[in-house]
C-alpha cells in the first residue's frame, strides 16, 4: 500500500492503494466514481476510457502509481450537468440502448473531437475502437457528426 | 403467485386509502390483498401510476430494462391513455411484485406485446375516473368532458380541473367496468419519437447499474470456478491469498463448486483469487468442439425419430431422377452472451433476511432460487432491479444471484460479487452450436418440389423451425432435429433457434434461387404465392403470408433491389419471421481497394404491428442488425477438453466502428395491429443477408459462421 495524490476532475484527491492498482478500480472502488465502467480489464473494449492530460486512455491499463502529476478527467468531470457538446449530441441522437459502454464512448469521442473537430467517416473509423454490444455504432457516428457540426468540441 | 401476465382474468380493484386518494390495481380473482400505494402519493390509480397533491405523476415500468427500451416504451403506453404530457411524468422501475404486475420476466421480445392492452386499460381507467370526478364536481354531463394533458376540460364552458385536484374525489368513485380506449388516430405519444428515459443519467455517468452498487460494510467478491465443464472443486489452499493486502476472507461454496475471495476492493479480491491454489477434479466427460462436430455429422446420417413436420414424400422426391438435387451443409458455432456489464450481484444475507440487488431478466425466478439455496422464505427476500448493461438471454439464468447470496451467507457480510470478463466468458450458458444438412429437389418446370432440413444441435437448443417459411409452399417438406447430450451449459441467446436456422435457411434459399436462375426475392414471392394458393400441410400457427410479403416488398423498394448499382457494390437479401414479427434485410457490401469487403449499408423493413416508440423501435432493429453482423463476422466459442478456448475480447471478437455499416435504414410497415416483438426479430436475417451479398459479389458460398472470407 502507498499513498497517492492524484488530480481527478480538477480535484486533488488522496488514495491509499497498491502501486499496481489500475485507475479503473481506484476510480470505482476507492473514489466511488462509478461512471467509468469495467468491461474487459485488458484494454480491448474501452468501457473504462478516461482523459489523461486530455487524451483518451483505457484506465484498466493505467496503474495509479503512473498518474503522478497528470490530470485525469472522467465522465463525471466532462461537464457539470451533461452539457458537453458530445453528451448533448448523444442525447439528441438518442444513442444509448443499455447505455453501459456509453460513458467510455463519449470520453473517446470527446478526446477525438478535441484533436480533430471535423472528423470524416474514415477518421471516426480509425479513432473509435470501443466495443458496443448493443450495436449503437450507427447512432454514435451520427452523434459525432452532429457534435462536430454544432462546434464547441475543442473545449 | 406464478408468472402470469395481466390478462382478462385480472380485474381492477379499487379501495380507499387514508388521505382521500384512491388506488386500484390488477389482481387475480383469488387475490384480495390490498395494493400498497407509493409513499407520499395521494392518488395511486393502480400499481403503475401515482399522482401526488402537486400533480406530479409517477409511472412504474414493470419489466427489467436490459437495453431493449421497455422502461421508456411501457410508460409511454400508460401516459397515452392517461392523457398526460410525456415530459411531465417521472418513470421509475417497479419493485418485484408479480401479484400486481404479472410476469416481470424480460425475454422472448414479450414486454410490449403482452402488456400493450392491459396497460392501455390501466391508463384509460384512471382517465375515465378523473372525467367522472370532474363531471360530478361541475354537475355536468360526462359526455361533455374530456381529458388532456393531465386536466379534465368541460367542453361547453372551457372550465378545467387538474388531475391532482381531482384525486380525492376520484377515490370515492366505483371503478368503471368497461372503459373506452382511445381511438389510435388520437394518439399523441404512441408512435412518436421518444428518447431513452435514462439518457441523462447514462451520459453523465450516474450509478445506474448493478455493478455500481456500493453499500455500507460491503466487500468485493471475486470467485474461482471450475476451469472446464466436467470438473469440480476438490480442495483449495488460501495461504497466499490471505497475505494479499485488502483480502478479508476466503469462503468456499462446495454446492456450487466455487471459492470466493472477499476484499476491500475489486483489485485486491482479483489479486487474491489469482494466487489461490485450487485443485479441480474431473467428475464427468471433458468435451471438445471437434467431438461435437463429429457427433453432429454422425447424427445427420439418419433422420430423427419424429420429424418436426413431414409433408408429402421427401424421400421419393429427392430420389426422383428427373429432378435436380441440391445439397448443402451449414454450420453455426457456440456463442457467448458477453454482456458489456459482466455478471454481478449484491447480496446481504443476515438474520433470516436477504437483500438482493443486481442484473437479472428473471427476478421472480431468481428470488425463488435464492430462497431455496439459502433456506429463507421468499417473503423475507427483497430484490431491487437496476438498469442492466445488456441481457441477450444470459440473465434468464439466475446463477449470479444465487452465487452472491450463498457467498454472503457463508461469509456473513454484504458482498458485491463480480465476474471478471474471463469468468463471464468461460462460465456462460452458450448459444448451442448447430449443423444443418439440406437436400432440395427442383423439377423440370423449375419449381422447388422438395425441401429437407436434417439438423443437429447441442442439447438445450433447437436447430429447425419446422413450420417456418418455406413450409406450406413445398409439396414434399420435412424438418428433422437431433439433440446431442452435453454437460456444457447452453441456453437462450438473442432470438433462440432463429439466430442460427435463419442463417442456414435463408442462405440455402439463395442457393436454390441461383440454381433455378431466379431472382432471390422473386423466388420467395413465388413460394409465398404457392403457400397462399396451394398450401401444403397444416397452415395454422405459422407465418402470415400478407405480412411476410409486406416486408419483402418494402425492403425491395427502399433498397433499389435489382436496379443497377455503383461499381463494386453488391446486395444480398434475407428475411425471417420470429416473435410474431416479420423482418427483411438487404445488406449492401462494397469491395474496398485492398480487395476486402465491408457492409456499408443495410436496409431493413419490419412489420411489428403498431410501433410504440419510433426512436426506440428503430434503434432495436439497428442494434440487432449490427449485433447480427458482428457475430456473423467475428464471434465463436470453441471448447477444448471442457474448457472454453476464448477468454476475453482479444479472442472472442466484436465488430468495431471500422467494420460497422455507415448507414442503417429501418422502415416499419404501417400497421393498426397490436405491437409484436421487437428486441430480437431484427437479428436473424442479418447473417444470411451478408452471406448472400458476398455470394452476389464473388460467387463463393460461405456456409459456416463466423464467415472467414477469402480476399477477392
Amino acid at each position: 500500500m502507498a499513498t497517492y495524490k492524484i488530480s481527478v476532475n480538477n480535484k486533488l484527491l488522496t488514495v491509499d492503494a497498491d502501486p499496481d492498482t489500475p485507475m479503473l478500480w481506484v476510480l470505482r472502488d476507492h473514489l466511488n466514481l462509478v461512471g467509468t465502467k469495467f468491461g474487459c480489464g485488458i484494454a480491448q473494449c474501452g468501457a473504462c476510457t478516461v482523459h489523461f492530460n486530455g487524451f483518451a486512455v483505457r484506465s484498466c491499463q493505467l496503474p495509479v502509481s503512473e498518474v503522478k502529476d497528470s490530470k485525469i478527467v472522467t465522465i463525471e468531470g466532462l461537464s457539470a450537468e451533461g452539457t458537453h457538446p458530445v453528451q448533448q449530441a448523444w442525447s439528441e441522437v438518442d444513442v444509448p440502448q443499455c447505455g453501459y459502454c456509453q460513458s467510455g464512448q463519449i470520453m473517446a469521442a470527446a478526446a477525438m473531437l478535441k484533436q480533430n473537430p471535423h472528423p470524416t467517416d474514415d477518421d471516426i473509423d480509425l479513432s473509435m475502437s470501443n466495443i458496443c454490444r448493443c450495436g449503437t455504432h450507427y447512432r454514435i457516428r451520427k452523434a459525432i457528426h452532429l457534435a462536430a457540426s454544432k462546434g464547441g468540441v475543442t473545449k | 403467485m406464478s408468472d402470469q401476465s395481466v390478462s382478462r382474468r385480472h380485474f381492477l380493484k379499487v379501495s380507499s386509502i387514508a388521505g382521500g386518494g384512491i388506488m386500484f390495481g390488477f389482481h387475480l380473482l383469488t387475490d384480495a390483498s390490498p395494493v400498497k400505494h407509493a409513499a407520499g402519493a395521494i392518488f395511486s390509480p393502480n400499481a403503475y401510476v401515482s399522482i401526488d397533491s402537486n400533480g406530479l405523476i409517477t409511472l412504474m415500468s414493470p419489466n427489467p430494462e436490459i437495453g431493449q427500451g421497455v422502461k421508456t416504451a411501457l410508460p409511454m403506453i400508460l401516459a397515452e391513455e392517461l392523457d398526460v404530457q410525456w415530459d411531465k411524468v417521472v418513470v421509475e422501475m417497479a419493485p418485484l411484485d408479480q401479484s400486481k404486475y404479472g410476469s416481470q420476466t424480460t425475454g422472448g421480445s414479450g414486454a410490449v406485446r403482452t402488456r400493450y392492452t392491459p396497460i392501455r386499460n390501466a391508463g384509460a381507467t384512471a382517465r375515465q375516473m378523473m372525467i367522472t370526478a370532474a363531471a360530478q364536481q361541475w354537475g355536468a354531463n360526462e359526455d361533455d368532458c374530456y381529458a388532456e394533458n393531465a386536466f379534465v376540460i368541460h367542453k361547453p364552458s372551457g372550465k378545467k380541473l387538474a388531475y391532482g385536484d381531482l384525486a380525492a374525489k376520484a377515490a370515492l368513485l366505483p371503478v368503471p367496468a368497461n372503459v373506452k380506449l382511445k381511438d389510435p388516430k388520437d394518439f399523441k405519444i404512441i408512435g412518436t419519437r421518444v428518447h431513452n428515459i435514462d439518457n441523462h443519467k447514462i451520459i453523465t455517468g450516474k450509478p445506474l447499474y448493478g455493478i455500481d452498487t456500493r453499500r455500507e460494510g460491503m466487500l468485493f467478491a471475486i470467485v474461482a470456478r471450475p476451469p472446464a465443464f466436467g470438473k469440480s472443486l476438490k480442495s483449495f489452499d488460501d495461504t497466499e491469498t490471505r497475505k494479499v493486502a485488502g483480502v478479508k476472507n476466503v469462503v468456499a461454496v462446495p454446492s456450487r463448486n466455487l471459492v470466493a475471495v472477499l476484499a476491500t476492493s475489486t483489485w485486491a479480491a482479483k489479486k487474491g483469487r489469482d494466487v489461490l491454489k485450487v485443485v479441480w477434479e474431473e467428475t464427468s466427460k471433458l468435451e471438445s468442439t471437434a467431438d461435437h462436430d463429429a457427433s453432429f455429422t454422425e447424427l445427420l446420417k439418419n433422420y430423427s425419430e419424429k420429424p418436426g413436420r413431414n409433408d408429402g414424400d421427401v424421400d421419393a422426391a429427392l430420389n426422383n431422377k428427373d429432378y435436380k438435387l441440391v445439397e448443402a451443409v451449414y454450420e453455426t458455432p457456440a456463442l457467448s452472451h458477453a454482456n458489456m456489464e459482466p455478471l454481478n450481484f449484491f447480496a446481504d444475507v443476515k438474520d433470516g433476511k436477504v437483500d438482493l440487488y443486481g442484473p437479472t431478466q428473471v427476478p421472480a425466478r431468481l428470488r425463488t432460487e435464492v430462497a431455496k439455496a439459502v433456506g429463507v422464505p421468499e417473503a423475507n427476500i427483497t430484490l431491487g432491479m437496476p438498469r442492466q448493461g445488456g441481457g441477450f438471454g444470459r440473465k434468464l439464468q439466475p446463477d449470479n444471484g444465487v452465487e452472491a447470496a450463498l457467498i454472503s451467507q457463508a461469509a456473513k457480510v454484504p458482498i458485491q460479487m463480480l465476474w471478471m470478463r474471463e469468468d463471464d466468458m468461460q462460465g456462460d450458458f452458450y448459444r448451442p452450436p448447430s449443423m444443418f444438412k439440406y437436400k432440395a429437389a427442383i423439377n423440370s418446370a423449375n419449381e422447388l418440389v422438395a425441401w429437407h432440413l436434417n439438423a443437429a444441435v447441442l442439447s438445450g437448443g433447437r436447430a429447425s423451425n419446422p413450420d417456418g417459411f418455406p413450409a406450406r409452399a413445398v409439396a414434399n417438406y420435412r424438418a428433422d432435429n437431433h439433440s446431442l447430450k452435453t454437460n456444457i451449459q447452453t441456453g437462450p441467446w438473442r432470438a433462440p433457434t432463429s439466430n442460427s436456422v435463419a442463417f442456414a435457411d435463408e442462405c440455402f434459399l439463395d442457393e436454390l434461387a441461383h440454381q433455378m436462375k431466379k431472382d432471390p426475392i422473386a423466388l420467395r414471392l413465388e413460394l409465398l404465392e404457392k403457400a397462399k394458393d396451394q398450401p401444403v400441410g397444416k397452415t395454422d400457427g405459422g407465418y402470415d403470408i400478407a405480412k411476410y410479403k409486406s416486408v419483402i416488398d418494402l425492403v425491395a423498394q427502399i433498397s433499389g433491389w435489382g436496379k443497377p448499382k455503383k461499381p463494386n457494390v453488391y446486395q444480398g437479401f434475407a428475411s425471417h419471421f420470429s416473435f410474431s414479427t416479420y423482418a427483411a434485410h438487404v445488406a449492401e457490401i462494397t469491395k474496398l481497394k485492398d480487395g476486402t469487403f465491408r457492409v456499408t449499408k443495410v436496409y431493413s423493413a419490419v412489420n411489428c404491428g403498431r410501433v410504440v416508440n419510433q426512436s426506440g423501435a428503430e434503434t432495436q432493429v439497428e442494434g440487432a442488425i449490427i449485433d447480427g453482423l458482428s457475430h456473423a463476422l467475428f464471434s465463436k466459442v470453441t471448447f477444448d477438453k471442457g474448457a472454453v478456448e476464448q477468454t476475453n475480447f482479444h479472442t472472442y471478437k466484436f465488430l468495431r466502428m471500422k467494420d460497422a455499416p455507415i448507414e442503417v435504414i429501418v422502415k416499419f410497415v404501417p400497421s393498426d395491429d397490436a405491437p409484436t416483438g421487437l428486441g430480437e426479430p431484427g437479428l436473424p436475417p442479418m447473417a444470411p443477408a451478408v452471406g448472400n451479398a458476398i455470394f452476389a459479389a464473388t460467387g463463393i458460398r460461405y456456409r459456416k459462421l463466423p464467415f472467414e472470407f477469402a480476399k477477392a
